[in-house]
């Protein structure tokens, strides 16, 4: 499975270790709130905004540097406001493994 | 060039600020997570180029532009490069940049902001092209579709600032409106303003207590002053 890297972070800092460490710091703190979130829509059953937060969440899994897991969070998100829950365990894969990346940061 | 950022996500806002910091000319002066907070600060001040989210709860980049008379240069920033055809419908876009940006990729948008012309203003608070009546209908303008309320559904009205929350049976709206506006277009013998915020259907009240009623969950304030009007209007035994 593609693993998280800071590729892009490195490159947005420019050898700034101030600012990728304010950066890393940000999403460690946002990341789990916005993952809560898709949860509790999830089980709620509230599709729609459960692809609203998937939209959100779209932008970690990029700024970590998982192309491939992007395209599944964009096609789940696509199935999530058409009513159909295909590529769940895919994505919740993917928020697995940033969860274990980020704990190890 | 003086910036502001808007985005819901504080990655995003710091992410846009440190792109900002490599490019000498640009200046931020302050990032919002949301576009209310954005278009209170714009009543205020002047800037000439807005870093725009689309994607974001309640009120999205366009409903934002939509509030603004003449808006500064825009460049948006989102994760869904499907709005894009929608975005070069604005004069005031200048660019479209899907996250993650990159510096180079930001350069380039920073190029085609600085060779644009428009003149940078502040919000328009008046904006007059909120609602229209037609027969038992209010159609509100949100996200530059015309949305058809009926009336009779609609049991409370609620300023919030430059905004006003209508409610309905089925759902809620925020249009860029005034609580003055939406009470002239509403019958006056259906729709009753109860409080300087607040106008209710009084068809669907539940119960009245001193100083309040309860229509639908929302327990709503009387003032002193309309609560005689109030009575007037019920049926009462």
């Amino acid at each position: 499975m593609e693993q998280p890297n800071q590729t892009y972070i490195d490159s947005l800092s420019g050898g700034d270790e101030a600012f990728k460490q304010k950066l890393i710091d940000i999403i460690k703190k946002e990341y789990p709130e916005e993952k809560q979130v898709y949860f509790d829509n999830y089980n709620a059953k509230n599709f729609k905004l459960a692809a609203d937060n998937v939209h959100k969440l779209k932008h970690k899994i990029s700024i970590l540097g998982l192309e491939k897991s992007y395209d599944v969070a964009v096609a789940y998100e696509t199935n999530l406001l058409e009513g159909s829950i295909d590529q769940k365990e895919e994505f919740e894969a993917i928020l697995n493994a940033i969860t274990i990346y980020l704990e190890d940061l | 060039m003086n910036c502001i950022v808007i985005d819901d996500e504080a990655t995003a806002r710091v992410i846009i600020s440190q792109l900002c910091s490599n490019v000498p000319s640009l200046n931020v002066l302050e990032d919002f997570p949301n576009a209310m907070q954005a278009i209170k600060y714009l009543n205020q001040n002047e800037v000439d180029l807005i870093f725009l989210d689309i994607h974001m709860p309640d009120f999205t980049g366009f409903d934002f532009i939509d509030t603004l008379k003449n808006p500064p240069k825009i460049i948006l920033t989102t994760s869904d490069p499907n709005f894009a055809i929608q975005a070069f419908e604005y004069d005031c876009i200048v660019d479209y940049l899907v996250k993650p940006v990159s510096q180079e990729r930001f350069d380039k948008a920073i190029l085609k902001a600085e060779a644009k012309q428009v003149t940078p203003v502040k919000t328009d608070s008046n904006t007059d092209k909120a609602e229209t009546t037609s027969g038992n209908h209010l159609y509100v303008n949100i996200d530059r579709r015309l949305i058809k309320i009926d009336i009779p559904s609609i049991y409370l009205v609620e300023a919030k600032g430059d905004y006003i929350q209508v409610k309905t049976e089925d759902k809620n709206y925020t249009v860029h409106s005034t609580l003055k506006k939406i009470e002239d277009k509403l019958p006056d013998d259906l729709f009753l303003k109860v409080h300087r915020s607040y106008i209710i259907n009084i068809k669907k009240i539940i119960d009245i207590e001193d100083n309040s009623v309860l229509i639908k969950k929302d327990v709503i304030p009387v003032s002193r002053s309309n609560r005689p009007e109030l009575m007037k209007r019920l049926n009462l035994l």
